[in-house]
């Protein structure tokens, strides 16, 4: 099963292009499965959004689901 | 009743029927804030000045450089040295002569953010660095004051509207916390120093920032009250992001004005300084060099003692008054964990400018003999 998956900022520079991890259940092991391919991602602050709600635990997710990346921005 | 003259000026948006004589009197009754003249302070600040707010004032303690002109396309050759809020404010008098503009050619810091916050309606968050930005956020909530947000990177912005005040319904006041509770820590931002911006792209979120602003004031349309909207320029993708008050941000704003005052905003992200870090391998290649002064910014007494290099002992709260001993072009500051070191780069830096590079040694004295331990064993 793999869910919709948008990086933002400096995080879609890092994973450079498309994204897509197989058989995560919930939003913990996708991103534990993202820090794993991309390593910088664990330094970087961002929050996490599943189906445009910012979520602040665990989420289960099913393949309909979009999940956002969203790291803040300062420059002006 | 607006008068004849006005009205022409006006025209165009008032025959719109949902604006019309009465949007426009909202608009020049207004007073609006925006904080930093900028990439998204100018295109905000032309567009707010066009509309006819009646009182706009202008924050922003920064001159006009060659290399901001791709972007702020209010300023030209002739501003560049100039003051940025001083000369927004003398340009923007010309478009629209029949509004207040007031420059503000100051830094916005804890001590003047809520007597300047207080005297407007809505606050623009045009600034380029977090500590600003969470200092906006905080006084904007203290005040119960709307925040109209923007920001970029690259090619991406965010826009969104915090705070609205007064509250329709039962929506609930989100503000930037309860996005990004707390500013990144050295390093969680990957692109701390300039990271390079297309210069249409602040032309595009600070307008965006003008039109929620104008919809704010005068009631018309959907502000993005607690939505965060991103806008990527490469690829037109749109994303809006549905935002939720959350009972512990409030733990995390000063309680009371003086709890705001004691507040410590400044943040090293917002330092260049922070490029000067330098680890234990530069530290030692550096002093092999020459033509380096190290400083002990450490109290004195404090252990471990220091013999392996030569160095002088200046602790970080007598720094300012004995600068005139350092001599050497090159400058590194130490301290027991690479913290007041960093405050003394600042300082240093400050009191230097260009005419010598200012180093801190990160992770501090303790660091640097525990990588000489290893490199030995």
């Amino acid at each position: 099963m793999s869910v919709k998956i948008i990086l933002f900022g400096k995080l879609a520079e890092i994973a450079g292009g498309t994204v897509s991890v197989d058989n995560v259940a919930d939003t913990d092991s996708l991103i534990n499965a993202l820090e794993k391919d991309y390593p910088e991602f664990t330094k970087a602050k961002y929050v996490v959004a599943v189906d445009k709600q910012v979520i602040k635990e665990n989420t289960a997710l099913n393949k309909k689901n979009t999940v956002a990346l969203l790291p803040p921005f300062s420059g002006g | 009743m607006i008068d004849q003259k006005l009205y022409e000026r006006y025209h165009r948006q008032i025959i719109l029927p949902e604006f019309g004589e009465k949007g426009q009197q909202k608009l020049l009754k207004a007073k609006v804030l925006v904080i930093g003249a900028g990439g998204l302070g100018c295109p905000a600040l032309q567009y707010l000045t066009a509309a006819g707010i009646g009182t706009i004032g202008i924050v922003d303690d920064d001159t006009v450089a060659l290399n901001n002109l791709h972007r702020q396309v209010l300023y030209s050759v002739n501003d560049i040295g100039l003051s940025k809020a001083e000369r927004a404010a003398k340009i923007l008098q010309e478009l629209n002569p029949e509004i207040k503009i007031i420059a503000y050619n100051e830094r916005l810091q804890n001590q003047n953010a809520l007597m300047l916050f207080d005297e407007y309606d809505i606050i623009i968050d045009g600034t380029d660095n977090f500590s600003t930005r969470y200092m906006i956020n905080d006084a904007c909530v203290l005040l119960n004051k709307p925040l109209v947000y923007g920001a970029i990177s690259q090619f991406e912005g965010q826009v969104s509207v915090f705070n609205p005040q007064p509250l329709k319904g039962s929506v609930e006041a989100v503000n930037y916390r309860d996005l990004f509770p707390e500013p990144p820590k050295e390093g969680e931002v990957l692109n701390c120093a300039e990271a390079g911006v297309l210069g249409v792209l602040p032309g595009i979120i600070g307008t965006m920032m003008a039109n929620e602003t104008i919809k704010l004031i005068t009631g018309i349309g959907e502000p993005l009250i607690n939505q965060l909207l991103t806008y990527n320029a490469l690829n037109n993708q749109v994303y809006l992001l549905n935002l939720s008050a959350k009972k512990e941000t409030r733990s995390l704003i000063p309680k009371d004005e003086k709890a705001f005052l004691e507040m410590d905003y400044v943040w090293l992200c917002s330092s260049p300084v922070q490029q000067s870090e330098i680890d234990s391998d530069i530290f030692n290649d550096m002093i092999t060099n020459g033509n380096v002064d190290i400083i002990d910014v450490r109290e004195p007494h404090e252990m471990p003692a220091v013999n392996e290099f030569k160095h002088i002992k200046i602790p970080l709260s007598q720094l300012g008054d004995n600068s005139s001993l350092i001599k050497s072009k090159n400058v590194i500051a130490f301290c027991q964990s690479g913290k007041r070191s960093l405050q003394a780069a600042k300082i240093l830096s400050g009191i230097f400018g260009d005419t010598k590079k200012v180093y801190s040694l990160r992770g501090g004295i303790v660091q640097w003999k525990q990588d000489r331990a290893k490199q030995a064993s």
